[in-house]
């Protein structure tokens, strides 16, 4: 590829990333009510949408071999049991990360 | 321009302050995430300065680091173009979600809609700052240290390229750590969670479905369904009240 077409290929990409994040505050302008419906979405999404993020972020995770999934599991599981003793995100967050890198340094 | 005032400066500095906590997981995954994509690019050949103004102006981990194949790989910008829209297409749930709470925001809405990545749209939507504090310049915060952390690991990574030695494996488990915590937060705010449970159910059976590369989409339009038909049932279960 040449640096025009480097460069060509680069604004596209820019350009659809940019068209989907702006495109529901187009559609949906502050100066303007937001219609029943969307706001009835933007309300039940979240919860919906924050369990599509785990299963995103776990996506290469190989169950048929490997460690099946399991440091995941465990780290998932230290991290619940973490937030749910201490509440504080960051001390949470913290456990399962460090748990899952020796688990998958040393154990598995 | 105006000069800033005192009490518009101390009140920028107080939503900084609150918002920089919020960041530090992001501080650590954007870092080491950072640093894996600007040596992936840099090994490709790509010089250092792709690395630096992508993250500027793409600012995407998974779009970026498709790019590295995209961008090593025929000349092709339309299917640039279909690829990137695809992997975004996330974002518009992220929008809606976020309708209400950027309305009003004035010119750093526009950079802030530009820079709500799926980690950022997560602490924004969630995070609960103290009443004394601006919501709006905080979500700024987050979303301009964010990008930053990304500019600064995967611009080193660039740079320093295959001379890091990795001992860092699994640090990437940090995004999934913070998503599992968000969602136990929003758990605890939902009076219904039906929404939590078929995001779960529909992305993972979409994910067995149509494998790891495929799965977003359907997921999307499984979930946009699924919570179109269950309409009633959840304004009935939450009654007509704002925090659904």
């Amino acid at each position: 590829m040449t640096f025009n077409e480097k460069l060509i290929t680069i604004g596209m990409i820019i350009l659809a990333t940019l068209i989907m994040r702006f495109l529901p505050f187009i559609i949906f302008p502050d100066n303007k009510p937001t219609p029943k419906f969307i706001q009835y979405m933007g309300k039940v999404l979240p919860g919906a949408v924050f369990s599509l993020l785990i299963i995103y972020s776990l996506k290469s995770v190989d169950i048929l071999s490997g460690g099946h999934g399991l440091p995941e599991l465990i780290a998932i599981v230290i991290t619940e049991l973490c937030h749910l003793w201490k509440k504080q995100m960051l001390i949470s967050i913290c456990a399962g990360t460090v748990s899952y890198m020796l688990l998958v340094q040393f154990v598995f | 321009m105006k000069a800033l005032s005192k009490e518009k400066i101390s009140m920028l500095k107080r939503a900084a302050y609150v918002a920089f906590p919020h960041s530090l997981p992001i501080l650590a995954g954007y870092g080491f995430l950072g640093l894996a994509y600007g040596i992936c690019m840099s090994v490709n050949g790509l010089s250092p300065w792709y690395t630096f103004f992508m993250c500027w102006l793409v600012y995407g981990g998974s779009t970026q680091i498709v790019g590295v194949s995209l961008l090593t790989a025929a000349f092709d910008p339309l299917n640039a173009f279909i690829i990137t829209f695809v992997l975004c297409a996330r974002h518009i749930f992220y929008g809606i979600s976020m309708l209400e709470k950027y309305k009003n925001l004035g010119l750093k809405k526009i950079y802030m809609i530009f820079g709500m990545v799926d980690e950022t749209f997560a602490i924004n939507y969630s995070a609960e700052p103290p009443k004394d504090v601006d919501r709006g310049w905080f979500m700024f915060f987050v979303t301009i240290f964010n990008q930053v952390y990304w500019v600064i690991g995967s611009t080193l990574g660039a740079v320093l390229g295959t001379l890091i030695n990795f001992s860092t494996e699994g640090i990437e488990f940090v995004m999934t750590s913070m998503f599992v915590v968000i969602f136990m937060e929003q758990w605890k705010k939902d009076k219904s969670h039906l929404s939590a449970y078929l995001g779960l159910a529909i992305s993972a059976v979409c994910l067995a479905v149509f494998g790891a590369d495929n799965f977003i989409i359907p997921s999307m339009i499984g979930i946009f369904l699924s919570l179109t038909l269950s309409k009633k049932y959840l304004e009935r279960k939450v009654g007509d009240e704002n925090d659904l």
